[in-house]
């Protein structure tokens, strides 16, 4: 016990780690949900030309 | 386009409720290693992220076959899905292990085995992405992706069999570590149990977001598609 090391602080290398995780994955789901939004929006007015001619 | 299956919404539940659990394992269930102190629990989002990384170009690669076999585009849209999702995982999987090897290799980055094919890996998926977008033939674009994503995937194996076969610092989880390893730990029950549940909630949440992914590649077509009809 007189020569057991302490256990270190690490926690703002785990915050990091979860920062990053966290970050990546909203960017990720943003930018997915932008695309499926803009290519809906496309189609509507797609059909819409479609439709006219 | 069709509205969203009534299973993709209750996968889309089950996955959050799965992963908010998987965080509450990491952080008040699994015990602090002593000698990494916090920053251990880096690892299991770390093994998770790469493993889902790896599970998507595996899934890339089978459709790749599937689509030279067949010529259906369906298998092309699955094919880009994958990547997709396995990039970015694989990414975080390598930035998480960056971070989690400064205070216990004393470094952010060394040129080790695993680090090295594992970038090589993320780098091989970059270039498929872009080398995607300089082709305008959509036959020719499935065809090259299929192509590469097979020859892609043989990078995978390699990152993965690159510490149990090589001299590397990169610790075994499952198996023996190299006697240089630094960083190995035993673990204790609660914390394999954490590290499982974390591996099935990230495949439960690559299945969710592979599906939602299909859907869009579906829908790009369509438009596509009506895109070249309104302009002829």
């Amino acid at each position: 016990m007189l020569f057991q090391q302490a256990t270190p602080d690490t926690a703002g290398y785990m915050i990091a780690g979860y920062a990053v995780l966290f970050g990546v994955l909203l960017v990720y789901l943003t930018s997915f949900f932008v695309r499926f939004k803009k290519l809906r929006q496309d189609l509507d007015i797609l059909e819409e030309f479609d439709v006219g001619d | 386009m069709q509205s969203k299956p009534r299973f993709l919404t209750i996968l889309d539940s089950v996955t959050a409720i799965l992963f908010v659990i998987a965080v509450a394992m990491v952080f008040f269930y699994a015990p602090l290693e002593r000698t990494m102190g916090q920053v251990q629990k880096v690892f299991y989002f770390h093994v998770a992220t790469a493993w889902v990384g790896m599970l998507g170009f595996l899934v890339a690669a089978v459709v790749g076959i599937l689509y030279l076999l067949k010529n259906d585009c369906k298998y092309d849209i699955a094919g880009i899905a994958a990547i997709e999702i396995s990039l970015v995982f694989f990414f975080i999987a390598i930035i998480m292990g960056s971070i989690w090897a400064r205070p216990v290799w004393n470094t952010w980055w060394t040129w080790d085995p695993r680090l090295t094919t594992a970038t090589i890996v993320e780098l091989i998926y970059a270039a498929y992405m872009m080398l995607r977008q300089g082709i305008e033939d959509p036959d020719r674009r499935a065809r090259f992706g299929a192509v590469y994503s097979i020859l892609g995937f043989l990078s995978v194996p390699l990152t993965f069999i690159s510490i149990r076969l090589l001299r590397t610092i990169h610790p075994v989880v499952v198996g023996d570590s190299d006697p240089g390893a630094e960083g190995s730990f035993s673990m204790t029950d609660p914390m394999k149990a954490t590290f499982f549940f974390s591996l099935f909630t990230f495949s439960v949440l690559f299945v969710d977001l592979f599906w939602h992914r299909l859907r869009m590649g579906k829908l790009a077509v369509v438009v596509e598609e009506l895109r070249m009809k309104v302009s002829a």
